[in-house]
């Protein structure tokens, strides 16, 4: 069957959108509750790198899936501690998450660079769905990852707005000292939320070495972590806007590629900026926009939560 | 009685404490690091010991030491200068790849000037290439409060593709066997060194530049206006400051004091401009300036420990340890420093009260 070369962009969009959406729902969670971890960028590098050596040694993804969001939750609980316990300053902390994931998992990492790895997550068409013309093979023709990254989306969605639960935690976000004296564990909630903010970054960076890759690299997320921070405000901490974020620069992300096949003739390190331009630029453009609406951002994000000077 | 610990702040903030806790970080964070490479079936003593003998157990370790100690004060005083506003320059790594390629720009287009002419132009062109990269993200940080800690942090990555677009391309040395760097630089682009070693006067421009941003953020006006910008913003703007023109302003020394490393690494050590030329200086900075609580002297000081670190980390790769064993140890450095933090501002007490 023919293919249009704009399908096969626009469905490789969406993979390469995968890990960037996993992380920045991660992120949501926690900037969400008030928390900011700059840290996506090391766990999703622990998550990659722990994925894919479970992998390797059980002979199964999902073990591995399992393992890497578990990891991520471990580095989570770290910059959980020092924000939220040690009341630290979260930029300097998730910075520190970021250096020392990259440090930990090129030195766990340095023995697997290269190594072929069988059991991945592969395409599974989805009966029927992935017969509709364009939008079957853009949407519905992926591994299993991403179909779960779909229904993610609309849970996470559910949840935070749909809720009790959710609008608990977007209190804890909002106004913490409120939430607490109407009888909320401030701390535990925003616990919680970077906890699970770490899990889903960890699987985000499994997502790259079992299934985008397939394979380990140092360093190979290359900046997809802060790409994730900067899609959180440009989905204003909404998960389905952060959906359709990650589909446009996950597309962005490829196209550098695909202008290769098309013949059309750039230095491929210029290619390879374009990402990084196009969230600066599009960062821009939605602080703007939060700025002028005056919507969504979590009034006491970045704070940390300090009971006994009430 | 039900206890429970907690937080007591305290009345005023002790110098021992202030000094104590970031040595005790330090240390602590290099035994949680030697848990990650027990389990690795190494012996972290053996790793340490191996480190310190490289940087410290030779005439040549310790030059190098100090070589290493270069760009790396430097940088660190290039963020601790934004961090004093409060702005997250986490760009020092892109800003010093751009300051080492305007450098380069220069040493490559004038090859035939003498030095007098030539250092003074590549330092000039260090300072605003990187001083450029810096200003770009202090705009919209500036005029429409754009995260710059994100924008910063990408540009790392386009400074890091641009300087390479150039190694790989345009300005590739064609002797050079098809590696990715320049032709080497003339006689008048390179730094004089200090005898023998490869220590240059890029450490007596490190020093100088510590002792102005000492003085200036200590003495005068603008140096009040800074620190007061960084602590309360709120007062800065009541007080009548330019808020707006600090941030371009600060953005713009501190990216160039960030491009003049780079400029000086490219003159002195490498003596042209190759892919790869920083082993993350602009992160390591990071840290430094933190471990320094953001004082000039004090990031002196701890840059020749971090530039032993780097000089211990490239030793030990010898045996067979991965470059990246250096940034676990940094990074584990820096949790136990911004978690100790809070010792300096509460003391951890046993309260009776049976309430939280």
């Amino acid at each position: 069957m023919e293919v249009s070369p704009w399908i096969a962009i626009l469905a490789t969009g969406i993979v390469a959108g995968i890990p960037i959406l996993l992380a920045a729902l991660g992120e949501i969670l926690a900037e969400r509750a008030g928390v900011i971890n700059l840290g996506v960028e090391g766990m999703m590098l622990i998550g990659a790198v722990v994925g894919f050596m479970v992998s390797l040694q059980s002979n199964s993804p999902w073990v591995g899936l399992i393992a890497a969001v578990l990891a991520g939750a471990m580095m989570a609980l770290i910059h959980a501690f020092l924000t939220i316990t040690l009341r630290a300053n979260q930029v300097v902390s998730g910075l520190a998450l970021t250096i020392f994931g990259t440090g930990l998992s090129g030195y766990l990492g340095k023995s697997f660079i290269g190594v072929p790895l069988t059991a991945t997550f592969k395409p599974v068409p989805v009966p029927g769905l992935s017969q509709i013309p364009a939008i079957g093979p853009i949407f519905f023709n992926h591994d299993l990852l991403v179909y779960i990254a779909y229904g993610l989306v609309a849970l996470l969605w559910f949840f935070l707005f749909r809720t009790r639960s959710g609008l608990e935690l977007r209190a804890v976000g909002e106004n913490p000292a409120a939430a607490d004296a109407a009888g909320l564990n401030v701390f535990l909630i925003r616990y919680a939320c970077v906890i699970a903010g770490g899990m889903f970054a960890g699987m985000a960076g499994a997502y790259l070495s079992l299934a985008y890759a397939p394979s380990w690299l140092e360093n190979m997320t290359a900046g997809r972590g802060w790409i994730a921070v900067a899609l959180v405000i440009f989905g204003v901490w909404n998960p389905t806007k952060a959906f359709l974020g990650s589909f446009f620069f996950g597309t962005i992300d490829v196209l550098g590629f695909h202008m290769q096949t098309l013949g059309i003739v750039v230095s491929s390190f210029f290619l390879k900026m374009l990402p990084y331009v196009f969230t600066i630029a599009v960062l821009i453009v939605a602080t703007r926009e939060t700025k002028t609406r005056r919507v969504a951002i979590p009034e006491a994000l970045g704070v940390p939560y300090v009971r006994e000077e009430r | 009685m039900k206890g429970k610990w907690r937080w007591e702040k305290r009345e005023t903030s002790s110098k021992t404490v202030t000094i104590l806790v970031p040595i005790f970080s330090c240390v602590v964070g290099l035994l949680f690091a030697g848990i990650f490479i027990w389990v690795s079936g190494k012996n972290p003593l053996l790793v340490y010991g191996l480190m310190v003998e490289g940087a410290l157990g030779s005439a040549y370790g310790i030059s190098e030491t100090v070589v290493k100690a270069i760009p790396l004060m430097l940088t660190g005083l290039a963020v601790s200068l934004a961090f004093r506003m409060q702005l997250w320059n986490i760009g020092a790594e892109g800003q010093f790849y751009m300051g080492a390629f305007g450098a380069t720009w220069a040493a490559l287009t004038f090859p035939d000037w003498p030095a007098y002419l030539l250092l003074p132009t590549m330092l000039m062109l260090g300072f605003v290439a990187g001083g450029i990269w810096g200003l770009l993200p202090a705009i919209p940080r500036a005029y429409f409060k754009v995260n710059e800690t994100i924008t910063t942090l990408l540009m790392n990555y386009i400074a890091i593709l641009w300087v390479d677009y150039f190694v790989f391309g345009p300005w590739k040395d064609p002797k050079g066997m098809n590696f990715p760097l320049t032709a080497p630089f003339s006689e008048g682009a390179l730094l004089p060194a200090f005898g023998t070693s490869r220590i240059h006067v890029g450490l007596i421009l490190a020093l100088l530049i510590a002792a102005i941003f000492y003085y200036v953020l200590q003495y005068t006006k603008w140096g009040f206006e800074i620190r007061v910008s960084g602590e309360s913003p709120r007062a800065a703007h009541y007080a009548g400051m330019n808020h707006k023109r600090n941030i371009l302003l600060v953005m713009l020394i501190s990216g160039g004091i960030a491009g003049i490393a780079g400029m000086t690494e490219v003159s002195a050590i490498t003596q042209r401009l190759q892919h790869g030329i920083s082993p993350g200086y602009g992160y390591t900075a990071i840290i430094i300036a933190w471990l320094a609580r953001l004082h000039p002297l004090a990031i002196v000081f701890v840059s020749f420990l971090f530039g032993g670190l780097l000089v211990g980390g490239f030793s030990i790769q010898t045996s067979g340890f991965p470059a990246a064993t250096v940034a676990m140890l940094q990074g584990a450095i820096l949790f136990f420093v911004v978690g100790g933090e809070i010792f300096t501002q509460y003391r951890l007490t046993w309260g009776g009260k049976g309430e939280r």
